[in-house]
């Protein structure tokens, strides 16, 4: 069985994962290490009067007048309007979220830590608090940043030209959106272990994270060390998301505390904190009028956007980076005439936003497609025709969109049909008529999208950030038993790029993956990435170990061909060996050569021998662009407002597949936090800014028995600006779920004149919708 | 989410148990909901006198025309049928939808009913079957309390300062019962939005209509059960509806609609609608 691109092969991880062999911050072992509990606010926004250590144990507490030489994380960027914020790893004056960290308590045992953390005195006074974006943008409002005048991060607009819109327009629907601040939910949370290694006169940092190399930037520079002074190490790491691309505060405090103390201490993030202090994701709000002419084409589209992002810029991607996608990415898959748009980055006492899978774009697809689906019932179309009319064609690739998006290739109309065709549009009429006569309430709903993943320098280096990504780099070197060894600064933390790197390496070297070994997360042994985000790891560590690799086999041809005595072009590679005709020299034989028989090679020999590294970056800069349609079908019991997934279809082009089996994971993963948020996830707060759900009693996940069996289709339109016509999906099917879900709900809920515009579209909502109009109809009557 | 210290004391008998109440003692019985309530240090005893060891606790016997079920039984041994004597079937099936089977491995009946969590189950599916509860004091007395009557509201019980639950008893005819069930939650496993249930024995009389989730006691309906009894036919949701809005004049109308919902649909399992 080959195990190059293409395969279906089990994941290389998944052994030490069944068995519970895998190693997480919370497995690793080391003497005399203690455990760390934090100090974390009570209230959402307060002036600190003072911090009083508890008598005779002050050696174990740290505060921010004890971290004077730590720099707090403080996120540039060169957009104008936009603010800086200083985000200390300890408060410092003031409070600006509840769970925002006060104190570092270290313990034997974190038991101990938190009986500690519980006798420091906290002495606040309570400030007005920023609960919401209304109140953020009101009249005089409180203050977060005192200096700044007002709650605005940033503010962007695109100005196109509505007016022809506004003229031709047969139908103009005006709509407002709301999706819920959620809390990501790795099964890990965040975690780190800090130690001094005075060997190597380094900290060492493990630390769950999906950006090793930037963590070690990021501490080096708050702590004022050499980055050589700094390794930063990520083990095993149970999920990512997004929740762990960015510098954390805890970090920073942990790893100064192991410095001072000279003792090795961990942090492990529990989940009550992960839920209050780590809610920081997902919360749009959207004002949309769209013009649309009498056959549904879409003229033009004008939108308010507005994002929750909480207290404070995260490191590298600012609290900007929501707003800025979303504006940029809300004409989605379609070919819209004329654009205007205005977003606001609104600062609030909840904790500092960070990209989640998907970025900006879970919440875009749905204001977008449930327009798209208004303009249908307008025209009085089915809501296939209506996206199929506006999606941008096969024919028009590559297309440029009105946001200066370059699309690559594919055929978004195509994609649509197919999934409608995979769900069984056709049929479902018939369904739906035949469930209503026995007073059952089933609709279908649709969501297109593009996801862009792995845009590159140009893209990061217009929103003006401190990361950059450049050349994505990494190593493949034959081992001397004719093994391959990979390694990449890029991480793995679930989405299977372990394997799929490695399949990468095979494609080339055609041995079996079993042969590979795999070392990624280790700033001490890769070189440097700036990490798994933006769905790039495929495309960009894929890329890069996939050029090393091929260097590697042509040096492996010359080696083999001068022990076989052949010319090189007169050699080929197969099952791990070099081939001339029948005669074969195999790797461990060429590695024998290179490491222990040199006297073997010719004096000409290159002598950077059998260990390549190399960089890669796609032709272009501005993105591999994957696009996607889902289809659900849902039961909405009016009685109960409770909503069933029946069927639920992805079907998606991501170019070449690398390994299937992986994909259809990402897809399932990411389909299911896609549910989350349409219909369960939602953190709540009080007018306080009290977090109301820090438990998972509280904050609902959907679990096996609430997600349908997915059914997938995929079309393989090759991207022809990257190596293997690879493009990104990490995070996709993460996108559209509320969208098509929530259609399908408005579909189901029609006969009753029923519409949310909310998510999550829980059993209240629903029975809150259908109540309003039950209400204004017998108003009307 | 480490709990606060505490010290863990070991009875010899559930009465011994109930001696060791006091202030700052508490009862672990399974510990599914003070466990959480440890570990946010929202409740914060000095001392657990815990009941796992006492077998007298975990017996399940017949007598008197009444299945007595000890306050230490598993939700997974009834769901299991793992008991010398036959269990109802609502029983049985009321016990496969706590929770999961994590908790319903440790969390026993005695401690569920203790808790008193309005949107737990067996407080509201007792309550339709004709329960009892006996509880055992420090000196050794039992009495015995009815359901209702020993859920006083949420988190409140009939329970004296040295009292604890020993055993629920149900009576017998419960196994011929008919009956219906129907919870609704937002997902498998958590706990009620609204419980509705109902259990009919015609030869014995009994017929109890129970709303649960209310937020405070279990919510017999014995106007619209006596209605149900006299005709034997569904009162339909409407008269549900306005049933609900007068016995819960604060509940808004989304928890009455819930509640109206899971009743009707527990009594359609009894008479079709």
């Amino acid at each position: 069985m080959t195990t190059g691109i293409g395969a279906r092969v089990p994941r290389k991880e998944d052994a030490r994962h069944l068995k519970g062999k895998a190693q997480f911050v919370g497995d690793i072992k080391v003497a005399g290490c203690w455990e760390a509990a934090f100090v974390r606010s009570p209230l959402a926004h307060a002036r600190i009067r003072g911090i009083a250590k508890p008598a005779g144990r002050e050696a174990q507490v740290f505060t921010a007048e004890d971290m004077a030489d730590l720099r707090p994380i403080r996120c540039e960027s060169t957009l104008p309007s936009y603010k800086v914020s200083d985000y200390p790893a300890l408060a410092t004056g003031k409070v600006r979220f509840a769970g925002e960290c006060i104190a570092i308590c270290i313990a034997p045992t974190r038991a101990e830590a938190e009986d500690l953390a519980e006798a420091v005195a906290v002495d606040l006074d309570p400030l007005p608090p920023v609960p919401d974006i209304a109140t953020a943008l009101a009249g005089d409002p409180p203050l977060l940043h005192e200096d700044w005048g007002d709650n605005l991060f940033l503010t962007t607009r695109h100005d196109g030209d509505l007016d022809e819109a506004k003229a031709r327009a047969a139908v103009v629907i005006e709509r407002s959106y709301e999706t819920a601040r959620q809390a990501m939910n790795p099964m890990e949370g965040k975690g780190v272990l800090a130690q001094w290694d005075h060997r190597a006169e380094q900290l060492v940092v493990h630390t769950s994270t999906q950006v090793p190399h930037l963590i070690r930037t990021g501490l080096s520079e708050a702590l004022g060390l050499d980055q050589s002074d700094v390794r930063v190490i990520a083990p095993d790491v149970g999920g990512g998301f997004g929740y762990k691309c960015v510098l954390q505060p805890e970090e920073l405090s942990v790893a100064w505390v192991a410095r001072r103390t000279g003792r090795a201490i961990r942090w492990t993030e529990d989940r009550r904190e992960h839920l209050t202090a780590g809610a920081n994701t997902r919360q749009h709000s959207y004002k949309l009028t769209a013009y649309a002419d009498a056959e549904g084409r879409l003229l033009g589209l004008d939108a308010d956007i507005w994002v929750d992002v909480g207290a404070y810029s995260v490191w590298p991607f600012t609290a900007c980076l929501e707003a800025a996608q979303a504006g940029g990415n809300l004409p989605g898959p379609y070919d819209l005439g004329a654009y205007a748009c205005r977003t606001y980055s609104v600062a609030t006492n909840k904790p500092g936003f960070t990209p989640y899978r998907g970025v900006a774009r879970p919440g875009v697809c749905f204001a977008m497609e449930l327009t798209m689906d208004a303009i249908a019932r307008a025209v009085g179309k089915d809501p296939l025709e209506v996206r199929c009319l506006n999606l941008v064609p096969g024919a028009a690739m590559p297309f440029t969109n009105v946001t200066g998006k370059f699309y690559d290739s594919g055929d978004y109309p195509a994609g649509a049909r197919a999934a409608a065709k995979l769900i069984d549009a056709e049929g479902f009429r018939a369904r739906q008529e035949a469930a209503a006569a026995e007073g059952r309430y089933l609709g279908l709903g649709y969501a297109s999208f593009t996801e862009q993943s792995a845009h590159g320098t140009k893209v990061f280096a217009a929103w003006g950030l401190p990361l950059v990504p450049g050349y994505e780099q990494a190593m493949v070197k034959l081992a001397p038993s004719g093994a391959v060894e990979v390694r990449s600064g890029n991480h793995s933390f679930g989405q299977g790029l372990e394997t799929t790197i490695a399949q990468v390496a095979c494609d080339w070297l055609k041995l079996d993956i079993s042969r590979v070994k795999v070392t990624m997360g280790d700033t001490g042994l890769t070189p440097y990435s700036t990490g798994a985000y933006a769905s790039r790891g495929m495309v960009m560590a894929g890329g890069a170990v996939s050029k090393a690799a091929e260097e590697l086999a042509r040096r492996l041809r010359i080696h083999g061909a001068h022990l076989l005595q052949c010319a090189p072009e007169d050699t080929e590679i197969r099952d791990g060996a070099v081939w001339n005709g029948q005669a074969s020299v195999d790797f461990a034989a060429i590695a024998d050569a290179w490491y222990l028989h040199p006297d073997r090679l010719p004096e000409d020999v290159n002598t950077a021998g059998l260990e390549v590294t190399e960089g890669y970056k796609p032709e272009i800069d501005t993105g591999l662009f994957t696009y996607a349609t889902h289809a659900a079908i849902v039961e909405v019991d009016p009685e109960s407002g409770r909503t069933e997934i029946l069927d639920y279809v992805i079907f998606e082009d991501c170019g070449r597949r690398v390994n299937p089996m992986i994909l259809e994971g990402q897809s399932y993963g990411g389909a299911a936090q896609g549910i989350g948020s349409a219909l369960f996830e939602e953190t709540l707060y009080d007018a306080s800014a009290q977090p109301l759900t820090s438990t998972l009693a509280d904050y609902i996940l959907p679990g096996p028995a609430e997600l349908p069996g997915f059914r997938l289709g995929h079309a393989e339109t090759l991207s022809p600006y990257s190596r293997h016509g690879i493009k990104g999906v990490g995070e996709g099917a993460a996108i559209a779920p509320a969208g098509a879900i929530v259609n399908a709900i408005n579909n189901a809920l029609a006969p009753l004149g029923a519409e949310l515009t909310r998510i999550p579209a829980t059993p209240h909502r629903v029975l809150d919708a259908i109540l309003d109009a039950r209400a204004a109809r017998e108003a009307a009557e | 989410m480490k709990p606060a210290a505490f010290d863990h004391l070991s009875p010899e008998s559930p009465a011994a148990a109930a001696a060791m109440l006091s202030e700052g003692t508490r009862i672990l019985a399974g510990g599914q909901s003070l466990g959480p309530m440890l570990n946010l240090r929202l409740a914060r005893p000095e001392r657990l006198a815990g009941l796992s060891a006492l077998a007298q606790l975990r017996d399940i016997r017949e007598e008197r025309g009444r299945i007595i079920l000890g306050a230490g039984v598993t939700h997974a041994r009834i769901e299991d049928g793992d008991s010398p004597v036959a269990l109802p079937p609502m029983l049985r099936h009321v016990a496969r939808g706590i929770a999961y089977r994590a908790v319903r491995n440790r969390g026993t009946v005695g401690g569920s009913l203790a808790h008193a969590d309005p949107a737990a189950d067996w407080v509201t599916a007792l309550t339709a079957m004709g329960a009892e509860v006996v509880l055992l004091s420090g000196s050794g007395a039992e009495r015995r309390v009815a359901l209702p009557g020993f859920v006083r509201g949420a988190y409140r019980t009939a329970l004296g300062p040295q009292e604890i639950i020993s055993a629920v008893e149900i009576p017998a005819a419960m196994r011929d019962a008919l009956w219906g069930y129907h919870k609704l939650c937002r997902k498998v496993g958590e706990f009620a939005d609204a419980i509705g249930a109902i259990a009919v024995h015609p030869a014995s009389g009994h017929l109890r209509l129970v709303a649960g989730a209310t937020g405070g006691a279990p919510l017999v309906l014995s106007g619209l059960g006596d209605g149900i009894a006299r005709s034997g036919a569904h009162p339909g949701p409407a008269a549900l509806r306005s049933a609900l809005a007068a016995a819960l004049p604060g509940a808004d109308r989304v928890k009455l609609q819930l509640l109206a919902t899971a009743l009707d649909r527990a009594i359609a399992k009894v008479i079709p609608a």
